[in-house]
């Protein structure tokens, strides 16, 4: 065996260990969850959506509207009657369907006329993630659809109308009804790109101050271990319960720090991409008061002092600084799979398990607790604080009672004889 | 009274059993020598006996209290440096000498301490340097000052002059006889037979888990009709 071969053979087998190898799986799994879904973005976006039509309006051009509409998509409900629209938006809810099409009275005529059309469009919007909206793209392609077809129409015709209205014969009216607040004047995609800083910067900022303040624990242990300074320290009159309290809340104020920092370079790049998107949410009741910010609070807290009781759980498996390192994949991995979940769909329009896995793992809470507390969710929020604590009082009488074992220094020994 | 007693000490890691069920006693006052060969069971015994493992049967009280039931109390009364320590390599000697005083929580004794400590180390002006830039011996002395500062009432002491030149191990040796006479017990393990013999008033000769042979250098040496204690080393664990 050559010098190269023996020393290649060496540090592969140093570096291949359980503790590298799982994370990279699940990582390659939490890829084959995001093809899922891009998958699943793809099929929805082909997938003829389910609407309900009300047709008040007597003329060609709506006919030719409700010819394109009834081609293109499943309608489940059918009327002529505006008085119609909350038992339709009732039907078309319970078949899990889109939205509400209403061609307004005079609509033909009003193309005729040299005026746009209104077609009032009642969105039924789930979720505030990105592909709970792909299928409001799918209706908007139909307006452009009953667009293409009217023109062509007047054109045929050879109806003189301004040649503005011969492109553009219809104008939308959008009213989006979400989690039981009609927001006038707004589209899904508008909302979606509303909320944007609470499904995108939240999730991102809480995935950083975990992973930064995680690792400085993980290290931490791992240096202790290294530079033979634990059993120094375990032979000191102090508390066990004192010295995990002291690195976990030493390991919190510097991951908030890193975080604030991060935090705003990052809301800066957020800030300067949606520029001109933006609404105020207050102005649709969607603002969060005093208590819902100490609920937040209190969610990054708990999670916080959760995830950093996991690291240091993890850190007292580190054997040196180096080990200490592949100790943080596995956190990384906890908070990546939320975040990616919560930026694709809401907790409400995913499917139970997945319910249940993001509920589970503590990380999702403060990247959900504030969109839920725009839509006054409190049980999903209090329930997730209520769980993180828990998860967190387990996780630290856990470390305490292993510092007071002979794992902390001595690792793992087998049983067998 | 006694510093330590320990009674039938029984450790096992796993399925390997390290300690055999070993007794000792170590008078209060005096330098006690626990040696023997590598694996022997040295370390472990000072460990537990320092609070840092759990014991599988028997029992070890220091000063009266049980090391198990008792830990918080045996860690005011002792002090123990393991054979291959560190000090933390971000802080300056001195800080790292306050910040080990301070959980001792003594007031203006804590400055005291500190002082006790930077004298033992005598690293001069380097005491406000960084450990990061530390020789091995000089991180020894520091660590030999961490330990004796606060005075314990038991310093266990694993290999105290582990790494050290001779000069600094008979600066080392001389420290340790003066703790002992500022009230200190003193119990240490050696691979130094010469070490032992200059130092120890009774030592323990422990070999695979079990205590083979116990009195003071010069009982030993008689019985086993050697010139020193190397010579009743090498043939007790024959």
């Amino acid at each position: 065996m050559s010098d190269l071969t023996n020393m290649i053979k060496k540090e592969i087998r140093e570096l291949l260990t359980l503790q590298t190898i799982i994370p990279m799986l699940v990582m390659a799994l939490i890829f084959v969850g995001m093809g899922g879904v891009t998958g699943g973005i793809n099929e929805e976006a082909t997938k003829n959506p389910l609407i309900g039509i009300i047709n008040e309006d007597d003329g060609s051009l709506s006919g030719i509207a409700t010819a394109v509409l009834n081609g293109r998509a499943e309608v489940v409900y059918n009327s002529t009657d505006r008085a119609d629209v909350p038992a339709a938006l009732e039907q078309v809810k319970e078949k899990d369907g889109v939205a509400v099409l209403v061609i307004p009275e005079g609509f033909s005529d009003s193309i005729y006329g040299n005026s746009t059309g209104k077609i009032q469009i009642y969105w039924i919007m789930k979720g505030a993630g990105i592909m709970d909206s792909v299928s409001t793209g799918v209706v908007d392609a139909l307006i452009q659809a009953i667009n293409h077809e009217i023109a062509k129409e007047l054109i045929e015709q050879d109806i003189s109308v301004n040649p503005e209205i011969a492109l553009n014969p219809t104008i939308k009216n959008e009213t989006t009804i979400f989690k039981g607040k009609e927001m006038e004047g707004l589209s899904p995609v508008a909302i979606t790109g509303m909320l944007s800083s609470q499904s995108t910067i939240v999730p991102v900022v809480m995935m950083m101050i975990i992973i930064t303040a995680g690792s400085i624990v993980i290290s931490s242990m791992g240096m202790e271990k290294e530079n033979k300074t634990l059993e120094t320290l375990l032979t000191l009159p102090i508390k066990r319960s004192s010295i995990i309290a002291g690195k976990i809340v030493a390991s919190a104020v510097v991951g908030l720090l890193m975080a604030v920092i991060y935090m705003l370079g990052f809301g800066y790049y957020m800030h300067s991409l949606t520029t001109g998107l933006e609404v105020n949410l207050a102005d649709f009741g969607l603002a969060l008061g005093i208590q819902d910010y100490v609920l937040v609070g209190l969610s990054v807290f708990v999670t916080l002092l959760a995830g950093l009781s996991l690291c240091m759980l993890l850190g007292a498996f580190a054997k040196d600084y180096k080990s200490a390192q592949t100790f943080i994949l596995p956190i990384t991995a906890l908070t990546m799979i939320p975040m990616l979940i919560i930026m694709f769909k809401d907790f409400n329009t995913l499917p139970v398990v997945l319910q249940g896995l993001l509920f589970a793992i503590p990380f999702s809470h403060p990247m959900m607790a504030m969109r839920a507390l725009l839509f006054d969710d409190y049980l999903l929020v209090l329930g997730g604080i209520l769980y993180v604590t828990l998860f967190a009082a387990v996780t630290v009488a856990v470390v305490v009672h292993i510092f007071k074992t002979d794992r902390l220094l001595i690792g793992r020994i087998s049983k067998k004889k | 009274m006694l510093a330590v007693e320990v009674k039938d000490l029984v450790k096992d890691y796993g399925s390997f059993r390290v300690l055999k069920g070993i007794s000792f006693d170590v008078d209060e006052g005096v330098i006690f020598g626990l040696i023997g060969p590598n694996a022997a069971g040295k370390t472990t015994a000072l460990r537990i006996i320092s609070t840092l493992l759990q014991i599988t049967s028997g029992s070890v009280k220091v000063f009266g209290h049980d090391v198990i039931k008792e830990a918080g109390q045996v860690r005011q009364l002792i002090s123990y440096l393991p054979e291959d320590a560190g000090a933390y390599k971000d802080l300056t000697g001195k800080r790292y000498l306050e910040f080990i005083a301070a959980f001792f929580k003594d007031g203006n004794k804590t400055k005291k301490m500190v002082e006790r400590g930077m004298k033992i180390a005598d690293l001069g002006e380097r005491i406000n340097d960084k450990v990061d830039t530390y020789s091995k011996g000089m991180i020894r002395r520091l660590l030999v000052g961490r330990a004796l500062m606060m005075q314990p009432r038991l310093a266990v002491l694993d290999e105290p002059t582990s790494g050290l030149d001779v000069v600094n191990a008979q600066e080392v040796r001389k420290i340790i006889q003066d703790a002992v006479k500022d009230g200190t017990t003193i119990l240490l393990s050696s691979h130094n037979m010469f070490e032992v013999d200059f130092l120890c008033s009774h030592i323990a000769l422990i070999n695979e888990g079990k205590i083979v042979e116990e009195g003071s250098p010069h009982e030993l040496k008689e019985k086993y009709n050697a010139a020193n204690l190397e010579e009743v080393f090498a043939e007790v664990v024959k």
